[in-house]
């Protein structure tokens, strides 16, 4: 199959890659560019686990080709802590133990930066729907909102 | 074991050691190792529930440009019958004909071939060239049609077991197994209620997030080594072994970081395939199986149908039981009929009982271990047809409980003797709970239910390796699938006397650590912990030694406190306490580096109860159910570290609140399950739930040292009953069957005006 070539930028780096046409997003950072901290839980857009963000938009990078990252920034686990340490709401996801297996973590602190990108003060609803689309099996998501607030607060803190 | 004890470390809630990697995606996981020279294979599977294989040609794949190798049944040896040890194996050679089907296929789904390809797209490509042809036959799809006499049969080879004299004929009944005690017909008689249900709850998933996936890659000499996800490692190495005649000693077996498992990755599917596909292709081949294989072809829990009549005294007292349980099985042999029936009443003092279990096969998947085995869909019968007689007799279901709630000492109904148990503390814990009386909104309905599960022991391994620094290094068998690592260090540390954060734990592969049964069970925590403990006694029996060598007393001179070396009371001794530091830094003239290790079979796992207690509404158009709280109360022994404890209560919590109003497998008349998606196939989503409130009780286990119970099962057992009894309270409707959906609901207060 013919591939294509396509020019973008990953968590600030300028990054070329070959992809067939058909290829997600999702299959091109872990198999082709081996960025596996996003991870495959549906390949359906159901699960969230594929996160990542997308000129600043929050997608699921399975319902994303690997071509429409043309001329685009995008955002992924490996690109969330700073060269000073863990952004926030990774510390807060480790403090309040809001991980149990963690194949969920990588989706749900991508999502997490999403909303509170655009949120700064959200209440536990507003957080419950904004993450509806990251599914969790281990949590229950309890310690996983909890995270989210104090990272919430943090961040306020920081601003 | 001493009740009030202090712990420095044990208790506390920590950063888990392996933490940072988890948030920033460096940890990987099964699908996240790429070697040089990769293949992709990929399984073909059948678009039949039950059918004869007729023919299976790979020629034409094998042909393709970029394949580098194709397999079906026939490349497989015959695996003989026998034990696949473990969780959740049941028999080598439905396990062998499980992975790859070999004369016919039994469920849709069911693997008939595989590729290895240079890209995925080829490999998909490939698949689509493989020629089978198929005998269509009628598929078998419920329990109850199953059973009848004239069902068509799965097996011709399939005669029950465990009846007193082998039956004339096959049937898809593959075991039966009873448990009875005392009259039960005089203890009805006694009874002024009897109350008598009737449930179905169909199969669900474990629902991992992480799909299957491994990469294999295989030498010339026939050396193997294969990166998965898997809470077990070491039987992974055994059933890849059995599977393709290989000796155990050339298969090396390395854990990934796990994306959940729920005693669904306690058996092989892709590893043996993989191992295959390399030795043919002699390259590296890394498979993957997507969330619809997930569904279609691993898992599930069983579908059970199951029958319970309770009677009781006017002042509660239990007078007799009765259950008839039938558990679906899927393909093969293996339902967790055993521990359902072993587990329906065992919370309870009662005198006359009779329990009858089969375990029964179906053209649907083979069903895999899921959190408590069996248990929850027996616990939702007797705790259901508990709430009725409450209702019934007007008394307070949690007093109904603690009327009949067994102790230390009764005599279970699966047999032993309860040693300390925590039920009645539970109860109490969840009478007096603020949740329990708090005032519902207008129409809302409140639940109760208890759980049980057994826990189990089994074997572990663990190393304790001290740095020249006095830092240390916990080496065990049992991949970390929730935090395990940092119960571990917790343990390692409170037993030796130093700081948490001089800890690490890792997890070795099947050549660098001793052997251990799988994570599950609930076994880790105590069995696993067992052993690091013992490992760290060991280092400290290692460093009293040294310790004494170095005074020039005796070693029953020298006691370890606090973390150091110092001389017994009474010991006239002028010196200072050597810590582990000290002894580390000084160990090569003391006789080389401190290595401790421990192995053992652990005995006396103890039984873990809960309580639940579900707040919900029922929204009269729709039929839809809100949860408006939860409340999971369980003893734990010890809370090691409470975090990790409630992580588990709480996700149990959302699992069983899933599998009662929304999580079942549909399938059609043909038996293609209808729904092999997470959008179809609906697991609680974050806008579902509540905050789950926990309250952990604290009866310590007296075959731990620290008084470990295992905790990672039970929290699913009651949630089931749970919910069902709170949709009675709130609508006044007893909907006996599961999942409590929106049209089941609707329907069922419709007809009910
Ligand atoms: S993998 Fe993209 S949403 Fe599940
Ligand atoms: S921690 Fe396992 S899926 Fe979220």
């Amino acid at each position: 199959m013919s591939k294509v070539q396509v020019e973008t930028r990953i968590n600030g780096e300028g990054v070329e890659f070959l992809c067939e046409p058909q290829q997600t997003l999702l299959e091109v950072l872990r198999e082709t560019l081996s960025r596996t901290g996003t991870k495959e839980g549906c390949a359906t857009g159901d699960c969230g686990a594929c996160s990542v963000l997308l000129d600043g938009r929050l997608v699921c990078s399975c319902l994303v080709l690997g071509v429409e990252a043309e001329g685009k920034e995008v955002t992924t686990i490996e690109g969330i802590a700073g060269n000073d340490g863990l952004h926030p709401i990774q510390q807060k996801f480790l403090e309040r133990a809001a991980l149990q297996c963690g194949i969920c973590t990588p989706g749900l602190i991508v999502a997490t930066k999403a909303l509170l990108d655009k949120h700064k003060n959200p209440d536990e609803e507003t957080i419950r729907y904004w993450l509806a689309g990251n599914l969790c099996r281990c949590t229950g998501y309890d310690k996983i909102i909890r995270a989210v607030q104090d990272a919430a607060e943090e961040l306020a803190y920081e601003a | 074991m001493a009740e009030a004890v202090d712990y420095k470390v044990v208790g506390t809630r920590p950063i888990r050691p392996d933490g940072v990697d988890k948030v920033t995606g460096r940890a990987q996981y099964g699908a996240d190792l790429n070697l040089p020279n990769m293949l992709y294979g990929k399984v073909l599977r059948s678009p039949h529930a039950h059918a004869k294989i007729k023919s299976v040609d790979v020629s034409k794949a094998l042909a393709m440009d970029g394949v580098y190798a194709a397999v079906s049944g026939a490349d497989f040896p015959t695996a003989a019958h026998g034990d696949i040890g473990g969780e959740g194996g049941g028999d080598v050679a439905d396990v062998a004909k499980n992975v790859m089907a070999r004369d016919k296929v039994l469920y849709h789904g069911h693997a008939v071939a595989a590729v290895a390809a240079t890209s995925q797209s080829i490999a998909d490509a490939a698949l689509a060239a493989i020629d089978v042809e198929y005998d269509v036959l009628t598929p078998v799809l419920d329990v109850d049609e199953a059973m009848a006499d004239d069902a068509p049969l799965l097996d011709e080879n399939c005669f029950t077991a465990n009846l007193p004299e082998k039956p004339d004929k096959p049937s898809n009944i593959a075991a039966v197994m009873q448990l009875a005690r005392g009259n039960v017909e005089e203890g009805f008689e006694a009874a002024d209620v009897i109350v008598e249900g009737d449930y179905n709850i169909p199969m669900a998933h474990q629902g991992y997030i992480e799909p299957h996936a491994c990469t294999a890659t295989i030498n010339e000499a026939g050396q193997a080594t294969v990166w998965c996800c898997t809470q077990g490692h070491f039987e992974f190495r055994s059933m890849t072994a059995k599977l393709l005649g290989m000796e155990i000693a050339d298969l090396k077996f390395i854990a990934s970081e796990i994306g959940g498992g729920f005693g669904g990755k306690t058996v092989v599917y892709l590893e043996p395939l993989a191992v295959l596909l390399s030795k043919q292709s002699g390259r590296p081949v890394k498979m993957m199986m997507t969330r619809e294989d997930v569904f279609r072809a691993t898992g599930p829990t069983s579908g059970t149908h199951c029958k319970v009549k309770v009677g009781a005294k006017k002042d509660g007292t239990l007078t007799a039981a009765t259950a008839w349980l039938a558990y679906e099985a899927g393909a093969f042999a293996g339902a967790p009929m055993g521990p359902g029936a072993m587990c329906v009443f065992a919370p309870y003092e009662l005198e006359n009982f009779h329990i009858e279990a089969f375990d029964v096969l179906v053209n649907k998947p083979k069903v895999a271990a899921y959190r408590a085995p069996g248990a929850p869909q027996a616990a939702h019968a007797i705790e259901v047809a508990l709430d009725d007689l409450a209702r019934q007799l007007d008394m307070d279901p949690i007093d109904l409980r603690l009327k009949n709630a067994v102790s230390e000492g009764t005599q279970a109904s699966y047999g032993p003797k309860f040693p300390r148990i925590g039920f009645k503390e539970c109860l109490e814990a969840a009478k007096a709970h603020p949740n329990y009386t708090k005032p519902l909104p207008e129409g809302a309905g409140r639940g109760v239910a208890a759980g049980f599960w057994f826990n189990v022991g089994m074997q572990s391994s663990a190393e304790v390796h001290i740095n020249e620094n006095g830092s240390v290094i916990v080496v065990e068998g049992n991949p970390d699938i929730g935090g395990s690592r940092a119960s571990m260090c917790i343990m390692a540390a409170e037993t030796l006397g130093v700081e948490y954060d001089s800890v690490r734990a890792l997890v070795g592969d099947t050549e660098s650590t001793g052997f251990s049964n799988v994570t599950g069970g609930s076994r880790t925590t105590f069995a696993t912990g067992m052993a690091v403990i013992e490992a760290c006694e060991d280092i400290i029996a290692q460093c009293k030694a040294r310790a004494a060598a170095t005074w020039g007393v005796d070693e029953d001179q020298v006691e370890w406190e606090d973390g150091q070396a110092v001389p017994a009371p009474g010991v006239n001794a002028d010196v200072k306490p050597l810590s582990l530091a000290d002894i580390a830094a000084s160990a090569h003239k003391t006789g080389g580096p401190l290595l401790g290790r421990a192995s053992l079979n652990a005995q006396g796992a103890g039984a873990s109860f809960a309580v639940n207690i579900c707040d919900l509404q029922v929204d009269a158009e729709t039929g839809k159910v809100d949860v408006l709280g939860f409340t999971a109360v369980q003893d734990a022994g010890r809370a090691i570290h409470p975090d990790y404890v409630e992580g588990q209560m709480q996700g149990g919590a959302s699992q069983g609140l899933g599998w009662a109003l929304n999580e079942e497998y549909i399938f059609d008349k043909n038996g293609v399950m209808e729904n092999a998606g997470f959008l179809d196939y609906r697991i609680p989503v974050a806008s579902d739930l509540p905050m789950i409130d926990c309250e952990i009780v604290e009866v310590p286990n007296p075959s731990h040292p620290y008084g470990v119970r295992g905790v990672g099962e039970t929290p699913i057992v009651a949630p089931l009953a749970a919910a069902a009894n709170a949709v009675r309270d709130a609508t006044g409707v007893r909907v006996n069957d599961l999942p409590l959906s929106p049209p089941r609901l609707l329907d069922a207060i419709d007809s009910a005006e």
